[in-house]
């Protein structure tokens, strides 16, 4: 390809009902799974302790709240935008919730949670007001109310630390709890993905996300309401991000100011690692949470394949480069099959 | 190149006032504190404030001309982490710490070629990419050196990198700085090299029918970056005596912070080095400042986070009520999209 | 990219390159480790000044704790503790520091509290040497520096007042788990990070009496693993142990982070009442397990107290009664007579062990 040449991505960003094409987006899934079976395979003959319930369910507690933060971040990067302050809306919620419980402990616990993931809406909000309103580029914002959120927890928490014996035990059973062997937070982690993923494929603004991050100025002339969408998507980001932490405190028991430091770029991870392109415009929420459940694997099996843990990181990072990598030849491949449909047309 | 005048006429007016302004704001801000905060304005304080600053500002320089070109590296601190580690295992093997150093410096340079190679050779986004080699290279970083700690660097170098220039104040590592910084000063804003810079970041394709070889400029400047954190990693193992994996952990935010605090556009194609200079000073003085005056660190956090947000949404503003003025007259011109990084940035595959 | 050639890289590349490489060239000769090693047994240098024993402590002193980070309620107690000391010893008192655990940070905050002419630093260290040129500028500059929970190199600081006897810390947490355990079976160390000072000195005693007290001679430590004193990796990490070592019988943590994070794991697992978990705890924090029996026992010593006496310490050395010297000996207000040991540590005193029946006369 010769710089001249129409960059390759715009086309499969835009979904062209071809089956071809979905087939491609498809495969991204597939291959995930694939991973995701050859791993397990792979560590469970090491060990067969890894598909005992009780691993499978800690490998599912632990992929809960990355899944929340996963569909909220694959919204925001469908759009073109990312939010890094997902780790900092995080802490602040769980340990608003946690002080909340801990502090009126006649209060029904579904009640403190809702006020956390408020608390999550609103710091969502003031991120959508500075990017779609403020005009200020997404990565900008969102570091900068990093920063803020994570320095307004400080600022409350101090050096104070709420331990599980001030939280209500229905509180921290709800966290540690199952239904049919499957953890309570699992389920909901579960559930917010389904729900995200039918309203991204089916509905009027879950599609017009898709349409504002292939071509904004497309979205525009097509009457699509940008600025009100992306105020929509960052406050979704930040409410879910708010619902983990209420999360988090119940499965954790102990919230601190640091809780959630330094997750936005997990969160990330496992969102490029799911097939959503980073700029924009195509990508899956199941993809993301394929992603979000692989990256937790893996965390999960490394001590039990006895690979020194320090590995972890570099094979995410790894991972990340290849999956975009992927994506990218993916997208070349693609475009040279249409560009040669084209030309038998033409 | 074409880039240049255009670059003035569309932004002068906003961007000389935004430079200008942050350097203002430094100059004032360093004042007030002298007079208002006892110990400030004392030369020992000056030579702390130095080595404060002088990693965030050594990497804020290739940094600066990243952006400019419109894209980003995220990977530094992790880069300078790596560096720092290989430091101590070449040490622990009894390598002389006079090989040990360039060896570093090298390795720097090859894992920003890496990054470079991965943005323009295989077209990724370097968003993405500069995430995955920050967890990369940090993940590599403690593999090299686990969690373990080398700590018995020879004391004459140690004390270099903290000592001052004779009998001054000046610590020495003002030397490095003020030759790096006039070296990207001049490469940035008086050679053909700078001009492809911004012509590059403005706009990539005309900028590669005018000539300019956009992805070999983008290479060099990641390798550059690479190279920079390379030093910066010696001069922290050296500074603090201790060779860590963990050595500068998430001080790639900041480093951007303060870059985009200088008036560096986030698209590409706008920004200067004095305003970035500037950016980086005001963020460490003030930052000592409310650290002499017993503010907690809970508001340095809070400060940090809203300058960055100020320091975009300032410029915008103003230039939204002008453009409200002019739209009295003139239709109004079709909305720039805003949000991450210049949208329509052309990717160039091989 | 196979676009026109500019000659770009020709003068690029040397730019880059060239000047960088140039920097670190500067300096030339052969530096290696072992020159180094002679150099730094060669300049093993005593406390000059002489100690005015049984003199009077100063008042009006500038007294700063700057703990590992500020968000950690086990510093906070310390930080009672010894501002309680100072306001006996009619002093100023301040309580800063960074709020991530980074040696880094911590320099800038010495520096800037030698720049404010503290009198004494209070410290608890990030790492052991990182801070030793901040702290010799600031001891330079008439700070006396007294750490205390985690040590720097003895040549940076004046005192380092210990929470209790290393050997002691290791003797009681391998007694509870015997005792836990039945005296025989596989057991785990959750740790904090692998090169904390403290964890790995108790450690080194733990494997000690494994291998050299008959009284363990059917115990079998299986492995060490690091959850860097944050609540998530702990947790995992405690995920993995009981995956890998499917016959453990026991974990000990010897860290307040990571024994916090194991019971609550184990608190929600199968595991529960099947494994022992045991080690230094604060009753706040353990009270719920213990309630539910997923803890039996844990130890800890006193922060409050551990935060007054390096109060009382760090005033001793400024006021010249203490240089942290062996055998010198201070009053340390309620707390009674203290003696400096070897290398200038003060010991605070034995563990507590904390269990059902008396973790709720503590509140810290």
């Amino acid at each position: 390809m010769s710089l001249l040449s129409p960059p390759a991505e715009e086309q499969s960003q835009t979904r062209t009902g071809s089956s071809r094409l979905d087939a491609v987006l498809r495969f991204r899934e597939l291959g995930l799974v694939l991973a995701l079976v050859a791993l397990v395979a792979v560590t469970t003959s090491a060990n067969s302790r890894f598909l005992s319930q009780q691993s499978i369910r800690d490998v599912l507690l632990a992929t809960a709240i990355t899944l929340l933060l996963a569909c909220g971040m694959t919204m925001v990067v469908l759009t073109k935008g990312i939010d890094l302050s997902v780790g900092s809306v995080l802490g602040l919620s769980a340990f608003g919730t946690a002080t909340l419980l801990s502090e009126y402990p006649s209060l029904p616990w579904p009640v403190a949670g809702l006020v956390g993931v408020a608390l999550g809406a609103a710091c969502g909000a003031v991120n959508g007001v500075v990017i779609a309103y403020g005009r200020v580029p997404a990565l900008v914002a969102t570091l900068g109310t990093l920063y803020v959120f994570r320095g307004i927890v400080y600022f409350w928490a101090g050096g104070s630390r709420v331990n599980a014996g001030d939280l209500p035990r229905d509180f921290l059973d709800f966290g540690t709890g199952r239904l049919l062997g499957v953890p309570y937070l699992f389920l909901i982690g579960v559930l917010v993905v389904l729900v995200v993923g039918q309203y991204l494929g089916r509905y009027r603004g879950g599609r017009d996300l898709y349409a504002i991050g292939s071509s904004e100025d497309a979205a525009r002339l097509a009457g699509v309401a940008i600025n009100r969408r992306l105020l929509q998507v960052y406050v979704a980001s930040g409410a879910l991000a708010g619902l983990g932490g209420v999360l988090h405190a119940a499965r954790y028991g102990t919230v601190d100011a640091s809780a959630g430091s330094g997750l936005e770029l997990n969160v990330v991870a496992a969102v490029v690692v799911g097939g959503v392109a980073i700029f924009g415009g195509s990508g899956t929420v199941y993809g993301a949470a394929l992603g979000a459940l692989l990256l937790t694997v893996i965390n999960n099996a490394l001590p039990v394949l006895g690979i020194d843990q320090f590995w972890q990181r570099a094979i995410v990072g790894a991972l990340i480069i290849a999956a975009i990598a992927l994506d990218r030849l993916v997208a070349v491949r693609v475009g040279r099959s249409l560009r040669r449909k084209d030309s038998h047309v033409g | 190149m074409s880039a240049e005048p255009a670059r003035t006429r569309l932004s002068l007016g906003r961007l000389a006032t935004w430079d200008v302004g942050v350097v203002i704001v430094t100059v004032l801000t360093i004042v007030v504190a002298a007079g208002a905060v006892e110990h400030f304005g004392t030369t020992r304080n000056f030579g702390f404030l130095v080595l404060d600053l002088a990693p965030i500002l050594l990497l804020a320089l290739p940094m600066t001309l990243i952006i400019v070109t419109g894209e980003i590296d995220l990977s530094v601190a992790s880069m300078v982490g790596l560096t720092s580690s290989l430091m101590g295992v070449l040490w622990n093997n009894g390598v002389p710490l006079e090989t040990i150093m360039p060896v570093c410096v090298l390795v720097g340079a090859v894992l920003g070629a890496v990054n470079g190679f991965l943005v323009t050779g295989l077209g990724l986004p370097s968003l993405a990419v500069t995430i995955g080699t920050l967890a990369l290279y940090r993940g590599l970083s403690f593999v090299l050196l686990g969690n373990t700690a080398v700590a018995d660097f020879p004391r004459d170098h140690t004390a270099w990198a903290i000592g001052s220039i004779g009998e001054s104040w000046l610590p020495n590592v003002v030397i490095p700085i003020v030759a790096l910084v006039a070296v990207f000063v001049v490469v940035l804003h008086a050679t053909p090299i700078g001009r492809s810079v911004y012509a590059a970041g403005a706009n990539p394709t005309a900028a590669a029918f005018s000539g300019i070889a956009v992805g070999r400029l983008k290479f060099w400047l990641y390798v550059t970056s690479g190279t920079v954190a390379g030093l910066v990693g010696v001069f922290w193992t050296l500074r603090f005596s201790s060779a860590r994996a963990d050595n500068a952990d998430g001080l790639e935010l900041t480093v951007v912070a303060a870059v985009l605090l200088g008036g560096v556009s986030i698209f590409g194609g706008r920004g200067t080095l004095p305003g970035v200079v500037a950016g980086v000073v005001l963020l460490a003085s003030l930052q000592n400042a409310l650290r002499l005056a017993d503010v907690s660190t809970e508001a340095l956090t809070v400060v940090t986070g809203s300058l960055l947000i100020v320091s975009v949404l300032a410029p915008n503003l103003t230039s939204a009520i002008r453009s409200a003025a002019h739209r009295r007259r003139r239709p109004r011109p079709p909305d720039e999209p805003m949000h991450l990084l210049s949208p329509k940035r052309e990717r160039t595959a091989s | 990219m196979k676009t026109s050639r500019l000659p770009l890289r020709g003068r690029f590349a040397p730019v880059a390159l060239g000047l960088t490489l140039a920097l670190t060239l500067a300096a030339c000769g052969g530096t290696t480790q072992d020159d180094a090693d002679d150099e730094a047994t060669a300049g093993g240098d005593e406390p000059a000044a002489t100690a005015d024993a049984g003199g009077e402590f100063e008042t009006g002193l500038s007294i700063a704790m700057l703990p590992k980070s500020v968000n950690n309620p086990y510093f906070e107690a310390s930080s009672t503790g010894a501002e309680t000391a100072v306001g006996d010893l009619e002093g100023e008192y301040e309580y800063t520091g960074p709020s991530d655990t980074s040696a880094s940070s911590q320099v800038s905050y010495i520096n800037t509290l030698s720049q404010q002419a503290a009198d004494v630093i209070l410290l608890s260290a990030n790492d052991p040497n990182a801070l030793c040129s901040s702290l010799e500028q600031a001891r330079a500059a008439g700070t006396s520096v007294v750490t205390f929970d985690s040590d720097v190199d003895p040549s940076c600081r004046d005192a380092f007042v210990s929470q209790v006897d290393g050997a002691e810390v290791g003797r009681t947490l391998i007694e509870m788990m015997s005792e836990q355990i039945g005296g025989e079976g596989q057991i785990a160390i959750l740790s904090a990070t692998a090169n904390a000072t403290n964890q790995n000195a108790w450690i080194a005693v733990i494997e000690d009496e494994l291998a050299n007290n008959p009284d363990y001679a059917n115990m079998e430590l299986v492995t060490t693993v690091y959850g860097d004193d944050e609540d998530e990796k702990s947790f995992q990490e405690t995920q993995g142990l009981l995956q890998a070592n499917p016959e453990l019988k026991g974990i000990i943590s010897p860290t307040t982070v990571g024994i916090a994070a194991a019971a609550r794991y184990l608190q929600g697992s199968e595991y529960k009442g099947q494994i022992a978990l045991t080690g230094l705890g604060t009753p706040n924090q353990m009270r719920e397990f213990v309630k539910d029996e997923t803890v039996t026992e844990f130890a800890l010593w006193d922060p409050t107290a551990l935060g007054e006496l390096a109060a009382y310490a760090g005033a001793a050395v400024a006021s010249g009664i203490i240089t942290g010297a062996e055998g010198e000996t201070f009053t340390a207000g309620e707390l009674g007579e203290y003696t400096v040991g070897a290398d200038g540590v003060i010991v605070l005193g034995p563990p507590t062990r904390f269990n059902a029946g008396n973790i709720d006369d503590f509140d810290f």
